[in-house]
C-alpha cells in the first residue's frame, strides 16, 4: 500500500500528539509550499532525503500514441527530482538486506 | 529553498503549531517517506506526484579513466513523477 498524506498526518499523530486537524493542516501546507516554490521556479534542496529541480525543455516533434499523428510537443518545464546521497545510501543497504534474506529463503 | 527556510515558512504561516513542533513534524515527514521508499513502497501525493523505486539490473560496466570492465551491482533508485496538476501549474506559470 501506497503510503498517502493522511497516512503522513496520522505518524504526526501518533509520534508527535499533534492533534489530527493541526497534523493534516502540516502535511497539506508541507506539499503546497514545495509545489509553490517549483512553480514560482525555485529549486527545493531537502538534506537527507533530496532535490526537486526544474529543467526547461525546448519544443520537439512528436506523435499521438493513440493515432499515430504528427504533433509539436511545445517547449515546457518539468520538475526533477534527485535523490541526496543519504536516502540512496538508506535504499541500497534495505534492499541488499531484502536480496539477501530472499537468497536465503529460496 | 532548503529545509530550514521550508520549516521557517511553514513556521510563518502555522498559528498553533510552534517552530519547533513545525520543524519535528517536517523531519518526520521527511523520514516517513525515506523509510517507505527504502521499504520499496511507493509514496503517493495527489496533484504533488508519486515517488517509487526502479530497478537497474546489474551490468557491465566500464572503468571510464582504464577501460577496464567492471560488473556494477544491481540496485534500485527512487523516481519522482510529478502528478498532473503541479506538471500543469508550472508550465501554466512560465507561459
Amino acid at each position: 500500500m501506497a503510503l498517502t498524506k493522511a497516512d503522513m498526518a496520522e505518524n504526526l499523530f501518533i509520534q508527535m500528539g499533534l492533534n489530527k486537524l493541526e497534523a493534516r493542516d502540516l502535511v497539506d501546507a508541507f506539499f503546497a509550499e514545495i509545489s509553490q516554490t517549483l512553480v514560482a521556479g525555485e529549486v527545493v534542496k531537502l538534506s537527507g532525503f533530496g532535490n526537486f529541480q526544474l529543467l526547461d525543455k525546448h519544443s520537439r516533434p512528436g506523435r499521438n500514441p493513440k493515432t499515430g499523428e504528427k504533433v509539436t510537443i511545445s517547449a515546457r518545464r518539468v520538475a526533477t527530482f534527485r535523490a541526496g546521497n543519504k536516502l540512496r545510501e538508506r535504499i541500497d543497504t534495505t534492499q541488499r538486506i531484502r536480496a539477501a534474506v530472499e537468497a536465503v529463503d529460496a | 529553498m532548503t529545509r530550514s527556510e521550508l520549516i521557517e515558512r511553514l513556521a510563518q504561516a502555522q498559528t498553533n503549531l510552534t517552530p519547533e513542533d513545525v520543524d519535528l513534524a517536517v523531519r518526520e515527514i521527511l523520514e516517513h517517506m525515506s523509510v517507505t521508499l527504502a521499504a520499496g513502497s511507493r509514496v503517493e501525493i495527489r496533484g504533488f506526484g508519486s515517488f517509487a523505486l526502479h530497478h537497474r539490473p546489474a551490468r557491465i560496466g566500464r572503468n571510464p579513466r582504464t577501460g577496464e570492465e567492471v560488473v556494477v551491482e544491481e540496485r534500485y533508485t527512487p523516481r519522482f513523477r510529478p502528478g498532473k496538476l503541479l506538471r500543469d501549474r508550472i508550465i501554466a506559470a512560465i507561459q
